[in-house]
């Protein structure tokens, strides 16, 4: 039914997808897997109209289509799930679902309520997912905004429906509700594209899979034909490239140790150690819980129980100031969010942490401060005109090595680095990569949370790994791979 | 300070930046001045005599100085509307505490606390309450005219003593005094912008909140200190005004707010915040005055004056926004 021949892409320094072949047969479900990176949902977006390929040809039902926005695609009947739920929240179920195309009076200009409210009950009711219509969307779980969401794509009455990990923010009960809807639908001759890190139920539920790496196509499997082993060698085994050689380094004593870390749903009971000189290595899949973990370690949200002590002393981080002080800095995973001053210059970006140091009877002094932030320029090679230049206009490698500046002005024995490499190209993550070695060569413990694979296996001392919100693994650096990471990341092995 | 361990050594390269100059190239609003001033000049002999040009001064004073606490707020994504409204209050206060019974001081630092006090509740409104500071201003702007009509009883405030009305009204070598007051305020809240650790923190609070947090920085602290500063400000020109009035008038700063944050955004200063200086504000403040100045001397109906005044706003932002492109 989907036939995408020979798809490639290009982003600015990256090669999303490469000659990527993908097909789909009708009335049936495809589980389409890979790490994250891997270019999933690239290739959907280009399927539903959001990107366009650079090279390459979608057919569907037999003829060619070159789809130039979403609306095309719906037309066509493609509709599609997507992970990050946004609903307009203070419309109701109903209004959300028929957004854009509100059942009008004949002709006229105004939206016909009642008969939308009745399209939405028969719509639900066939579904069997017992919401009021008039409810609105702010006043649902995420579980049962995720049910609506499915309820809207299937609504377009489409034929093929793409479904972005919609088990994601539900609980099994509805899991087993919506394989029950997915299965209906495959009866009526429906196909399905299901995105998922979830093994158990891409075996439960698909009928074919699909795995892509690095942007290219590994292979197309019958489900009954593969096994869970198999899938993971698809999904990571490859040559490392691109590793840095991390050089060896003293480790020294505990200097942080985390007890009985609990937050809500969003970590149970983790204990992690740390020693001076060390990488630690944090992996997962998206979701697993790991920045949180370091969010309340930093004191921005404090976890609901757990101790933290630092040098062997229980210490009491209630605040991202108590961590500073603590000499722990947090280079954080969207550095436009809540890392980078974008208005503010490269010399502001680096000192804001530190300004106390240089303070003298209540003012500042710039030359002080100017020298210091010069020298971080010049040691960690931070390509800038000067300590004025707003920080915005720098390139994403050399704002996060301004970021790491900032933790280095303040002496951090402790640096905690969430996807310190993330959205750079490849020869600024090699200097990254070497500044972190001689980060820990110089004594500072290092506690690296990221989702790629040979990042963890090239830079890591020890790993750990977590798997919705609990540590599910350990393994020192002689006994990582690939394959035992990602099992213990998709909760194989407990 | 910085102790980086066993690195090769660096060579102290000193990229030396703007920190003591006002870097003049970023005020190009100071050309649209000038050019107003020249024009001006041109166009009406009056402008430029002495007598008229000192007038204009004092007048622009009591905005500018107010634009200065506003500024402070803007850059935070924050605004104050309850300028005008404390210009009054402040106005009725210190009015009532400058007759002849009381030393000069006393009504002084009583108008500058109801300042401080009116700003203090705005910035713990919205810092602690969450509530936008556009509707905690708001509330403050309706609320303090309110109080300043029932303290006055709706009446002007009298009996001023003399050197009470020095402060707006009289000259220090020839220069009007309020002149001097507007000076030393930009002098104080340039220096607290740029050379102090509150000043780092307001930006950093305006050019990302969220990193400020992960920073460390008390941001609901500074947010306090931001909006009672800006109290404080109001303040200054509502004692500076009530001097020159010789009254402490319950109805007076009308739409004073409105002139202080035109002043401010005319000067530079971003509404998406993390950016504005003090020198900016002063200039956009000048650029509204001499502008009123000048359609007056030219016997342009001052309705079209407002709608000049409009306009002038835009075309100046959008002035700035094409530069920064």
């Amino acid at each position: 039914m989907l036939e995408m021949i020979k798809i490639s892409k290009e982003f600015p320094g990256v090669r999303a997808l490469n000659n990527v072949d993908f097909r789909v047969r009708k009335g049936t479900i495809h589980a389409l897997m890979g790490e994250n990176g891997a270019g999933k949902s690239t290739l959907m977006k280009i399927l539903i109209g959001l990107y366009k390929a650079d090279s390459g040809e979608i057919k569907f039902n037999g003829e060619l289509v070159k789809f130039q926005s979403i609306q095309d695609a719906l037309n066509a009947g493609i509709s599609m799930i997507h992970q990050e739920l946004s609903p307009v929240p203070y419309m109701t179920v109903a209004e959300n679902i028929f957004l854009g195309r509100e059942p009008r009076h004949k002709n006229s200009f105004w939206v016909n309520d009642r008969e939308m409210e009745r399209k939405t009950v028969e719509l639900l009711k066939q579904l069997e997912i017992s919401i009021d219509p008039r409810e609105k969307m702010l006043n649902l779980s995420t579980a049962y905004m995720q049910m609506v969401e499915i309820a809207k794509a299937i609504s377009y009455d489409s034929k093929l429906i793409i479904m972005d990990e919609p088990t994601s923010a539900i609980t099994e009960k509805e899991v087993e509700h919506l394989f029950r809807i997915i299965k209906w639908l495959k009866s009526k001759g429906v196909a399905i594209i299901y995105i998922s890190h979830k093994m158990d139920e891409i075996f439960k539920i698909a009928d074919e899979i699909t795995v892509l790496r690095d942007g290219e196509l590994v292979d197309t499997v019958l489900s009954s034909q593969t096994s869970r082993e198999k899938l993971i060698e698809m999904m990571v085994g490859r040559e490392l490239k691109h590793l840095f050689p991390k050089e060896e380094a003293q480790i020294g004593d505990v200097i942080l140790e985390i007890k009985n870390f609990s937050r809500g749903k969003k970590f149970k009971n983790v204990n992690i150690k740390v020693r001076k000189g060390e990488i630690l290595g944090v992996a997962g899949l998206m979701g697993a819980g790991r920045t949180e973990v370091m969010e309340s370690l930093f004191g921005i949200v404090p976890p609901d129980t757990g101790e933290v002590y630092i040098n062997g002393k229980k210490v009491n981080i209630r605040s991202p100031q108590d961590a500073v002080k603590h000499k722990i800095g947090f280079l954080t995973e969207d550095r436009k969010f809540s890392g980078l001053y974008l208005p503010l210059s490269v010399k502001d970006n680096m000192s804001i942490v530190n300004i106390n140091n240089y303070i003298k009877t209540g003012l500042i002094n710039h030359k002080a401060l100017e020298d210091d932030c010069n020298k971080l320029v010049e040691m960690l090679n931070i390509k800038t005109p000067g300590l004025d230049q707003i920080v915005n206009n720098l390139s994403g490698g050399n704002q996060q090595k301004v970021l790491i500046a900032r933790w280095l002005l303040i002496n951090a024995d402790i640096l905690i680095l969430d996807e310190p490499t993330r959205g750079i190209d490849v020869g600024a993550k090699a200097e990254i990569h070497r500044l972190m070695s001689n980060l820990a060569k110089q004594g500072k413990a290092i506690i690296m949370i990221s989702s790629e694979l040979p990042e963890i296996l090239g830079m890591s001392d020890r790993i750990v790994v977590m798997h919705e919100g609990r540590l599910t693994g350990e393994l020192s650096r002689a006994e990582a791979s690939q394959e035992n990471i990602m099992k213990y990341a998709t909760g194989m092995v407990s | 300070m910085l102790n980086i361990g066993n690195l090769n050594e660096v060579k102290n390269k000193t990229v030396r930046t703007n920190s003591y100059k006002i870097d003049l190239k970023n005020f190009q609003t100071i050309f649209i001045l000038l050019g107003m001033i020249v024009l001006l000049s041109i166009l009406t002999p009056a402008f430029l005599q002495v007598r008229n040009l000192m007038n204009v001064v004092r007048q622009v004073s009591l905005t500018a100085i107010i634009g200065m606490g506003v500024t402070m707020c803007i850059i935070t994504t924050g605004i104050d509307l309850s300028s005008g409204s404390v210009v009054a209050l402040v106005g009725v206060v210190a009015a009532s505490f400058a007759s002849d019974q009381y030393p000069l001081i006393v009504s002084i630092i009583i108008g500058l606390a109801v300042g401080a006090l009116a700003g203090f509740i705005n910035g713990s409104i919205s810092a602690l309450g969450g509530i936008p500071p556009f509707i905690a201003t708001l509330g403050m702007m309706l609320a303090a005219r309110g109080v300043a009509l029932i303290l006055s009883d709706g009446k002007p405030v009298t009996n001023i003593s003399s050197s009470f009305e020095f402060i707006g009204g009289g000259y220090i070598l020839r220069v009007p005094v309020p002149i001097y007051i507007m000076l030393l305020c930009a002098v104080i809240s340039h220096i607290l912008l740029k050379h102090t650790r509150y000043g780092k923190y307001v930006y950093a609070i305006g050019g990302n909140q969220q990193a400020a947090i992960v920073s460390g920085i008390n941001v609901k602290k500074y947010l306090i200190m931001v909006y009672t500063f800006a109290g404080i400000m109001s303040a200054v020109s509502g004692i500076v005004l009530a001097s020159r009035l010789s009254a402490g008038q319950p109805t007076a700063g009308v739409n004073y707010e409105m002139d202080a944050i035109a002043s401010s955004v005319i000067g530079g200063t971003s509404l998406a915040g993390g950016i504005g200086t003090i020198p900016g504000t002063i200039i956009g403040a000048l650029i509204i005055g001499v502008l009123n100045n000048g359609l007056v001397l030219l016997n342009v109906s001052p309705y079209v004056q407002q709608v000049l005044k409009g306009v002038i706003i835009v075309v100046a932002v959008l002035i700035d926004k094409r530069k920064k492109r």
